[in-house]
């Protein structure tokens, strides 16, 4: 609860924050600090220097382009919550917003910082999978745009380089006859998912066109299960369908053990939350 | 007196509590808001594992660090202080003593083992980093019963991990009684280990003077008289020579109520550097190093008729106190045994309480101590007779009740119950549920495929602590009421309410028996040089105790405003009544005098009455010549998902009796932070350790204190039976939220599963336990 010494600094742009990063190998972005902070405070984590992303401007908005809103990577939880424009366009994200920690946690915390952080139980990385999100990674080199399904590479590991900033997240808006929902379960103490099901649902003429399915929590990153979203593609979304489709989401996958879970009873968690997001989202197709 | 200028009532009047717009607003003083000039700042390196022998420990770069200013090792420690005290001692218990810090073999993750004393925080904790402590790894033991069987030894000294055997009751009657009955329940029933959690952790700040030789302690304590006492012992001060103030205490279910080698370590650094020396708890270091509550597992029998008639009842309790004995450890499951017999007549019973030492953090007082352990056993003993008998629960209860005209009622276990009405309490809350309903609506939603399940609980506890007899260091409570020369009134208390809302309830009090405004009432606790005498706040205690403290002195302040209003009314003070601040002649009413005319009497002392001294002032001890003995029933609902285990608490009624009540509002509040804790303990909250002794549920994101989304809104009555133990009539009501919910929630989950073929489930009720349940019950796998 005492952290060791560090630097702090707070840059005025995004080239000065990138150079800072360049120039000190263990420097760590504060993005909201929700998860690092308390890393810090434990000596789990002892960066010398933070780069502060508060001051750099055009991390902090959203809006609509050509197709896919835009939504800066220092947008707080709080701000995607209360969205208008989310609310209207891709539902989802407001939705999940409201899951995460309490008032103060969202009021602080970033969807860039948790993104690029890639806590396995955080909730966001399953709706960037789920809606298609594309991230975009600046960094000395210029930018460079990854798609989130390639993004969560492993434990607390991305596709980031140390030295990129994570400056905006880019979701398509879905189609009409798109549908979506999240179902967590979460940990009673941390309030993290132990799993987190976000689930999207493309109906075209009564037919699910095309659907994806996406677990936090239950493993060591955040996935897509293109098996649950292949057997329920071409159906009509029913039950049997939706049931079947559930039964495969935790396939060939390692889950988490630990105090909150064992592996079994999150498979089992995976089975259950994905049937009750594909039917929610289904249902939000109508 | 004329009646027109009547004080408005106060006694039983919802007033908000005084103390909360300081606390709410952060003006409240808290010991680490405390700074005196030139303070340092006290960090301890732990031991990381739960038992292993210290070969070797380098401090010289610590030492050397920059900001440091002592280091203080075991060696020395145990050379310059007295062992961590413990005050419980049961007959032949072996009671392993330990010094603030420890050298040879440490017994649990946490234990102190060196303390690094800098100018600021930051640097003590950066020079702890470079304190080096060789351990040599010993095997734990961690499981109580594997501690009983033949386990590694947390003591090697002892030969044996067993602490004491306890026995209560006639064992050779329950025997008969239990092995002879027609029905008999066998059940190994779960208490599981908790962790307190205060929202202020621990924290002391001590200044030792040169000059006068004065050491003044700063703690967030809950007993300041008690740990002065303690504490000039351990650091070798004389006793008259240590204050010891309680400021703002941030809460303390008991775990405040001890004395930790923190404080011992803050006194002797303090005193050699002759520097204030503060500590301050991290929530890390709470988890592990403040004690744990609970951790029983009860073998429980009960034998009854076919008709539902108990007529045996015995237990063999395994307590795993963890490595050491704190202040009152060996006493708690004590407490267990005393209140075995619930609010049954039971006609032979017996209990075994077997306490163990393992390699875990101390076990000790946790809000209802010993208590909800009590009533979790038998109330679950109820539950699984009745699906037994197939009889319902609630007329099994009332079958067995102690009845409202038996009392007093002796106990088996050697108590007098002073008063009750269980009855009463079940009726008005089967009224709110609305039971007979309630189980139509059941049976209809099962046909659905949803689980449903009422949950009963109806429980006695024992508070108002309590006689001297029963305690280690007295029972009684000591309150002062002076009335100043302004005719404003100062109470002064020997309880340290740290939640409790004695500042208001205590005031109400003293406002309406002198007729002043509550305003014009300062209560004062918690600071030995102001307060001459107490002994604390824990046991539900401060108003049936401390509380009849203030009333006798109130008494005395009446007798000597009578005198001085006698003499100079020239009357006999016999033809005198007070009421409400006004002295006034019984046969001629309009002849009065009021308590601030009276106060300027006393202390102008120009004319006094014989043989009485000026001043206006009046000190009382009160001896309980009992216990007290608060009951209710409380009442979940609850509807069970199978399909992911996780229950969802629907509906939480409390109908609770703690006899007559001062202030409802903080009596509501009590009840309500004691059935979030209960509630928890079925629900949200267990201490999980691994095979090493590791505590893994270590934090705030590991373990859930719940928050208030977490848990429904609760619906809350009274009744009132006042006991006659005290004049106010009032029993307390500090733990009974406590103590008598746990039980509902789990009797409500096994219900609602029933059907399925689940007859008992393990806390906390985990989902997955839950679910794993379910599926066992089925005799398949999930």
């Amino acid at each position: 609860m005492i952290p060791a010494a560090f630097e702090y600094a707070a840059p005025d742009s995004i080239d000065e924050a990138i150079a800072l990063l360049e120039r000190n190998d263990d420097a760590k972005l504060l993005a909201g600090g929700h998860s690092l902070l308390p890393l810090m405070k434990l000596r789990l984590a002892a960066p010398s220097l933070l780069v502060d992303l508060r001051r750099v401007p055009g991390l902090d908005g959203i809006q609509e382009e050509n197709g896919e809103i835009r939504i800066g990577g220092m947008v707080t939880h709080a701000a995607i919550e209360r969205s208008d424009l989310l609310a209207q366009r891709i539902p989802l994200l407001p939705s999940v917003a409201a899951t995460i920690g309490d008032v103060q946690v969202r009021n602080r915390g970033t969807i860039g910082g948790s993104l690029a952080h890639a806590d396995p139980a955080a909730d966001f990385p399953a709706a960037a999978l789920a809606l298609d999100a594309q991230l975009v990674a600046r960094g000395a080199k210029g930018e460079r745009v990854v798609p989130a399904a390639d993004f969560f590479v492993d434990l607390l590991t991305t596709a980031l380089d140390p030295s990129e900033v994570l400056t905006e997240v880019r979701v398509p808006v879905p189609s009409a006859g798109s549908g979506s929902a999240y179902a967590k379960f979460p940990n009673p103490a941390s309030h993290y998912a132990i799993v987190g099901v976000a689930a999207r649902v493309d109906m075209q003429d009564g037919r699910v066109q095309d659907a994806r399915v996406a677990v936090t929590g239950a493993t060591e990153a955040a996935y897509l299960s293109p098996a649950a979203a292949a057997r329920l593609q071409g159906s009509t979304g029913d039950a049997a369908a939706i049931s079947e489709a559930a039964g495969l989401a935790a396939e060939g996958r390692e889950m988490l053990d630990d105090l909150s879970a064992s592996a079994s009873y999150r498979a089992h968690l995976v089975a259950v939350q994905t049937r009750r997001a594909l039917a929610e989202a289904v249902a939000a197709t109508g | 007196m004329t009646t027109q200028e009547r004080p408005p009532k106060l006694i039983g009047e919802p007033i908000k509590r005084r103390e909360d717009p300081r606390l709410i607003t952060g003006q409240g003083s808290y010991v680490d808001d405390l700074q005196p000039l030139g303070t340092l700042h006290l960090v301890i390196v732990r031991s990381p594992y739960a038992h292993a022998r210290v070969t070797g420990i380098d401090v010289s770069a610590a030492r050397n660090a920059p900001g440091v200013v002592a280091v203080l090792t075991p060696d020395d420690v145990q050379q310059s202080t007295e062992p961590v005290p413990v005050a419980a001692q049961l007959e032949g218990m072996h009671m392993p003593l330990r010094h603030a810090l420890t050298g040879g073999v440490v017994k649990f993750v946490g234990e102190p083992v060196v303390a690094i004393v800098a100018e600021d925080r930051y640097l003590a904790a950066d020079a702890a980093e470079l304190v080096e402590v060789e351990y040599e790894e010993l095997p734990a033991v961690i499981d109580p019963e594997q501690a009983l069987e033949g386990g590694p030894l947390v003591h090697d000294d002892l030969g044996t991990n067993l602490c004491v055997v306890s026995p209560i009751g006639d064992a050779e009657a329950a025997a008969r009684a239990v092995e002879g009955a027609e029905v008999v329940i066998k059940q190994r029933l779960m208490n599981q280990r908790l962790i307190p959690n205060p929202i202020e952790p621990r924290a002391v700040l001590a200044h030792y003077e040169p000059g006068p030789g004065t050491l003044t302690v700063w703690s967030s304590t809950q007993i300041p008289h008690l740990l002065k006492t303690l504490l000039s012992a351990c650091a070798r001060v004389p006793e008259q020579l240590v204050r010891v103030v309680a400021p703002d205490v941030g809460g303390g279910f008991g775990c405040k109520l001890n004395v930790y080698p923190e404080e011992i370590l803050a006194a002797l650094a303090s005193r050699r550097l002759e520097r204030p020396v503060k500590f301050v708890e991290t929530r890390q270091e709470n988890y592990v190093a403040t004690i744990h509550g609970r951790d029983l597992i009860g073998h429980v029998e009960l034998g009854a008729k076919r008709d539902g008639t108990i007529v045996g009842y015995r237990i063999k309790i395994i307590a795993d106190i963890g490595a050491y004995q704190h202040l009152l450890t060996a006493a708690i499951p004590t407490l267990t045994a005393l209140m075995l017999q619930g609010v049954y007549k039971i006609p032979a019973l017996s209990g075994e309480i077997v306490e163990v030492f393992t390699n875990k953090t101390p076990t000790d007082a946790y809000r209802g101590a010993g208590r909800p352990e009590a009533t979790y056993y038998l109330e679950r003993c109820m539950d699984l007779l009745a699906a037994e008998l197939g009889m319902d629960p609630v007329e099994l209860r009332r079958k067995n009740f102690i009845g409202a005209s038996e009392f007093p009622f002796d106990t088996q276990t050697g108590l007098v119950y002073d008063s009750g009405d269980y009855e009463a309490a079940l009726d008005k809350a089967l009224a709110i549920v609305d039971y007979d309903d309630f189980r139509k609506e059941q049976t209809r939603l099962q046909e659905e495929g949803r689980y449903l399940g009422v949950g009963f609980s109806t429980y006695v506890e024992i508070c108002g602590v309590g006689p001297s007899s029963a305690l280690p260091a007295g029972g009684w409570e000591a309150g002062t009421v002076r009335v100043e020369r302004t005719g404003k009134v100062t109470v002064l208390t020997g309880v340290s309410p740290h939640g409790q809302g004695e500042e208001t309830s205590f005031a109400q009090i003293a406002a309406e028996r002198l007729g002043v405004g509550i305003e014009d009432v300062t209560v004062i606790h918690g600071d030995t040089a102001q307060v001459s005498a107490g002994i604390g706040t824990f046991g539900s205690r401060s108003l049936a105790v401390g509380g009849t403290a203030l009333v006798m002195s109130l008494d005395k302040i009446e007798a000597k405003a009578k005198r001085f209003a006698a003499h100079a009314m020239e009357v006999q003070a016999d033809d005198l009544e007070f009421e409400a601040g006004q002295v006034y002649v019984k046969d001629a009413p309009e002849k009065t005098i009021s308590l601030p005319e009276i106060a300027t009497l006393a202390y102008n002392a120009v004319d006094l009455p014989p043989d009485t001294e000026p001043g206006l002032e009046a000190t009382s001890y009160y001896e309980p010549g009992n216990f007290t003995f608060p009951f209710g029933t409380h009442v979940a609902v609850v509807e069970v998902d199978t399909e992911s285990g996780v229950i969802d608490l629907q509906r939480f009624i409390s109908v609770d009796d703690c006899g007559n009540i001062i202030n409802p509002l903080i009596v509501e509040g009590q009840i309500h932070g004691g059935l979030a804790q209960g509630i928890a303990q079925a629900l949200y909250e267990e201490a999980v350790y691994d095979a090493n002794g590791q505590l893994l549920s270590g934090s705030l994101m590991d373990y859930a204190v719940p928050r208030a989304d977490q848990l429904p809104s609760f619906e809350l009555a009274t009744t009132v039976t006042p006991t006659g133990v005290n004049p106010l009539g009032a029993k307390g009501v500090g733990e009974a939220g406590t103590i008598g919910s746990t039980p509902a929630i789990v009797n409500a989950v096994v219900d609602a599963l029933s059907p399925l073929g689940v007859q008992h489930i393990e806390m906390m009720l985990r989902p997955e336990r839950v679910l794993d349940a379910i599926q066992t019950a089925k005799g398949g796998a999930r």
